[in-house]
């Protein structure tokens, strides 16, 4: 039978079919040949590079943050390990019950919730997500027992900037926030920022951001399909950013904040042979550390509504009528211009210009009698100046105090400085549309009228009084320091510029009445001087904050609080070899004597007695004989 | 044939034995690198080869007469258990392949590759009286069925497998090229309603994806994409053993199954694909003379069927991971881990085997 059947078939057209199935196979595997040779030699350059890029990432590495340290190294502003909660969506089975439970173990709010819902919709799921900073040491337990049950879900560990002084620097060093839309110009022109997420907001922070933050470095990454890192390749190590050394003095700043107490108002104080700002206080105040991760709405809105403004810094921001603090400084105009310190003028109490009925009132209403330019000085005698401001009349007058920092920015190394105002006539008229008056020179000699100054002003102008002429750009950066080789990398050279008077002596004359001011029987300061154990030169300063009428008396008692006088005091000491320069400014504080004095003898004594010692062997000997 | 004591291996063909043996080593060292150092998978996969290559002894054994008697009830017990996984079967990653035996998960498709081309020899050898046209018809007859049933499931790559492990039967019994030149005209216009009303969106994704992978790198061209990644950054000498990144970074889905010919391509390059082709076509070709060898029809139609049933699993396979075929599910032989697809192989060889013992002498 088989036989039969294989008779049926023709051999040949078999053995034919076979041959012609074989060279089918060998052509269909030159096809399969010619594809692979085709990926792996004509097109393997092109998939090599795919390859690679599939797999090979850069990662930034973040840098840490420089450090900011007082003049005694103090650290201000530091980085603090902190424990975040992350979240890696991808990971998470079911959202809602996660955060229900969660919500039970740590703290989390209902805008916390929301705000991790919308990052979630917006961005890919794969990316981590915060979805709780600074978590409690007890929180930390908590979650870490019952952390099996959230897979997706991570404590990380940060670091996170502090400001162990709180509210005492953030007018000075300010604070970071997370980079914000605002942010990304300087971003984009500067760079650098791969990985970073906290940018310098304001202070100090933000003027030497691009020296804080350092440089970020790089990891090459090998990642699997899941974008897990599996091993580094390749790294460059970030470079931190580097330590500022500022001139500033917190134990000053801390006793200036004290003495502002129940104030609004501003203290700043400068080493007048280096111009090193050594306090800027501004009172009230705020916590900078509220701001690092975003402040909440009532929270900010409390704050920015606020009547005290603790969010505005007075020292640099605050411009005030000088009052009677800058009277040395006019006569300082005056005597270069020829009008002698020893030169007599009548106060009966009052001023008129000639052919004008209407009478500028010294302060004390009774008259000074006969003064010269010292006892003006010593005694604040308004009709003195009245007078001497009309004789030199305000472009020579303008001129004059220009010298000396009035209407310029001092070039503090802090942003958005405010210049104060020198008036003249040509101000006035593009301003106001109006001729300058007389009485607006009248006015000016008191330093009343439209003069304007900031406390940094102030006290600026105050050291170049105590160096005789010697005018240094006030700083708060004394120097930088690489944080690995702790070698200084630079130091801040201090711009010095001679005022040259057409004699020397003029300064000494001035500051010999400021001396007085504060050490003689008649001086409006001279409450001050009790057992004072350095000599101080100072100038006090009542300022009108409103207008009084014509033949009216000003009634501190009757008048609200802000419409009441502010309290002004500028002084240096010691005398032969100043240490310290300051101005206090009190809001609505009344006269300069009462309020503004006694707060820069406080903090002067402090500074000189307890942070440079310098009466130590003194007050030795008086607690020995005393016991 | 003599009356001398044959040991009891020598119904085993040693070309064909020393040629899968081969591919297996070469299996187990990919294998080992795609499965990320696996041990057990790999302890797991020689296992299978172990039972397979039982399996295949055991077929050996049998005399290619009794299996030849056996075709028509073969084929119907596949034909029912292809009916029982369509109304009991397991559904595995979107289709329904396998029936539950209890013991093992079976997937009755993989034997239809077998049992096809058998009945489709015996229907072109076992009637002599019958005229050639009807056994054609039935024969074509045959084939269709069980791919149907196979598409049902959806299993496209099987279907394609056993279509062409049943005709390359009919085109080697030497049947005129006028009706082979009918059945093409018939396949060429039966083509667009098979793209309308037999395939799932699925398949026709994949198709269309084929065409252009990098329309959809993410989506349905990932597989492709990838994989063609991996063979091109290979180069002519590859990466290296275990120094894949594309496999060993997990880019290549289904790394072990399927796409384990990328990882061959990426790791050992065009010299390993040059190899791998080499020893698949010692086999296929080891095939072909048996068939061409024996006097009997039915064995020399079932041989070439088989050896070529062979070759189209590597064909398919290297040619979807390589992009110029639409993925479809096809294992490459001996090397893919998992599936009954390691045993229908070598079930394929041990008929191989038998009818090698009927060999004219040479």
């Amino acid at each position: 039978m088989i036989r039969s059947i294989r008779q049926e078939f023709d051999q040949n057209i078999l053995e034919q079919r076979f041959m012609l199935t074989l060279l089918i196979i060998v052509l269909l595997s030159f096809i399969l040949f010619v594809r692979v040779a085709y990926l792996q030699i004509a097109q393997h350059d092109r998939f090599k590079l795919l390859s690679q890029e599939n797999h090979i990432d850069r990662v930034p590495l973040v840098p840490v943050r420089g450090l900011i340290l007082d003049r005694n190294e103090e650290i201000l502003a530091h980085n603090v390990q902190v424990f975040n909660l992350e979240i890696l969506p991808d990971l998470v089975p079911d959202l809602d019950r996660y955060l229900y439970e969660l919500s039970h173990l740590i703290e989390l709010t209902i805008e916390d919730i929301e705000e991790l819902k919308a990052t979630l919709e917006l961005r890919p799921s794969f990316e981590r997500q915060t979805l709780k900073t600074n978590l409690t040491d007890e929180q930390v337990a908590i979650f870490s027992v019952n952390q099996h049950r959230f897979p997706g879900v991570e404590l990380r560990v940060d670091l996170q900037r502090d400001y162990p002084y709180g509210g005492l620097t953030a007018h000075v060093v300010g604070y970071v926030g997370r980079i914000s839309p605002d942010n990304r110009e300087l971003i984009y022109e500067q760079g650098g920022y791969e990985g970073i997420s906290y940018i310098g907001k304001i202070g100090i922070e933000s003027q030497y951001e691009s020296t804080l933050k350092g440089q970020p470095g790089h990891s090459q990454v090998e990642m699997n399909a899941h974008g897990r890192i599996v091993r580094h390749l390749r790294q460059d190590l970030p470079n931190s950013g580097q330590t500022l050394h500022l001139g500033l003095d917190i134990m000053l700043q801390k006793e200036s904040m004290e003495a502002l107490e129940g104030y609004e108002g501003s203290v700043v104080a400068i080493e007048p042979k280096t111009g090193e700002i050594l306090a800027l206080a501004s009172a009230p105040t705020y916590d900078p550390n509220l701001f690092i991760n975003g402040i909440s709405q009532t929270r900010y809105l409390q704050l920015n509504t606020s009547e005290l403004k603790p969010l505005f810094n007075r020292s640099i921001y605050g411009q005030y009528a000088p009052g009677s603090t800058i009277k040395g400084f006019i006569s300082l105009v005056g005597l270069e211009h020829g009008f002698k310190h020893d030169r007599e003028v009548f106060c009966p109490g009052w001023y008129s210009l000639p052919n004008n009925q209407r009478r500028y009132r010294c302060w004390k209403r009774s008259g000074h009698g006969l003064v010269n330019g010292d006892a003006a000085i010593e005694r604040s005698c308004d009709v003195y100046y009245y007078d001497l401001a009309i004789r030199l009349g305000i472009e020579r007058l303008q001129a004059g105090l220009t010298r000396f920092g009035f209407g310029r920015k001092t070039g503090i190394d802090l942003d958005k400085e405010r210049s104060g105002l020198m008036p003249n006539m040509e101000w006035k008229q593009k301003t106001q549309n109006q001729p300058w008056y007389p009485g607006d020179t009248v006015n000016t000699g008191i330093g009343q009228g439209y003069m304007l100054m900031t406390p940094i002003q102030l006290a600026s102008m105050t050291a170049i009084l105590a160096n005789r002429g010697v005018a240094i750009t006030p700083r708060l950066l004394k120097m930088l320091e690489n944080p690995i080789t702790q070698k200084t990398e630079s130091q801040v050279i201090p711009e010095k510029k001679q005022i040259e008077l057409r004699q020397v002596e003029f300064y000494d004359q001035v500051i010999e009445s400021m001396r007085r001011v504060v050490h003689s029987a008649n001086g409006t300061a001279r409450s001050i001087n009790n057992g004072m154990l350095y000599e101080m030169a100072g100038k006090t300063g009542t300022a009108q904050v409103i207008g009084i009428p014509q033949g009216q008396d000003y009634d501190e008692k009757n008048t609200p609080k802000k419409y009441r006088d502010h309290s002004l005091f500028i002084g240096f000491a010691p005398i032969d070899d100043p240490q310290i320069a300051i101005a206090v400014i009190v809001e609505n504080g009344g006269s300069g004597s009462k309020v503004a004095a006694p707060i820069a003898r406080r903090l002067v004594d402090y500074y000189l007695q307890e942070r440079l010692n310098m009466f130590a062997s003194d007050v030795d000997a008086s607690s020995s004989s005393t016991s | 044939m003599n009356t001398e004591q044959k040991s009891i291996f020598s119904t085993l063909d040693y070309p064909l034995l020393t040629g899968i043996l081969l591919v297996c080593s070469l299996g187990l060292i990919t294998l080992y690198s795609a499965s990320g150092e696996d041990v057990d998978l790999l302890i797991n996969h020689s296992g299978r080869i172990v039972i397979a290559m039982i399996a295949m002894y055991i077929v050996s054994l049998i005399p290619i007469s009794t299996l030849s008697t056996m075709s028509l009830h073969l084929y119907l017990v596949g034909i029912v258990f292809l009916i029982l996984v369509l109304v009991f079967g397991i559904v595995g990653k979107g289709a329904q392949r396998w029936v539950d035996l209890g013991v093992i998960n079976f997937q009755p498709s993989e034997i239809m590759k077998i049992t096809v081309p058998m009945m489709a020899a015996w229907i072109m050898t076992h009637n002599p009286m019958m005229p050639s046209v009807m056994k054609i018809f039935l024969a074509v007859l045959s084939i269709v069925i069980p791919c149907v049933l196979v598409i049902l499931q959806p299993d496209l790559g099987t279907a394609l497998l056993i279509a062409a492990s049943g005709s390359i039967v009919i085109f080697l019994a030497g049947i005129s090229w006028k009706i082979i030149l009918v059945f093409g005209v018939v396949g060429a216009v039966s083509a667009p309603l098979v793209w309308t009303m037999v395939l799932y969106d699925y398949q026709k994704e994949r198709i269309l994806t084929m065409l252009d992978p990098w329309s959809d790198p993410l989506g349905a061209g990932y597989h492709a994409v990838q994989s063609m990644i991996a063979i091109g950054s290979g180069g002519v000498i590859g990466k290296g053993w275990l120094a894949g990144t594309q496999s060993r970074l997990e880019f290549i889905p289904e790394r072990s199954t399927d796409f384990i010919f990328s990882v061959m391509g990426e790791e050992f390059g065009l010299g390993g694909f040059i190899l791998l082709m080499l020893i698949y076509l010692m086999l296929v070709f080891r095939g072909f003379w048996i068939g061409f060898c024996v006097e009997d029809t039915y064995a020399k139609l079932l041989a070439g069927g088989l050896s070529f049933t062979f070759f189209a699993y590597v064909f398919v396979n290297i040619g979807m991971v390589s992009g110029i075929l639409p993925v479809v599910g096809v294992p490459l032989p001996f090397i893919s881990y998992g599936g009954t697809s390691i045993v229908t192989l070598m079930i394929g060889f041990g008929i191989l085997m038998s009818i090698s013992q009927k060999m004219k002498t040479n």
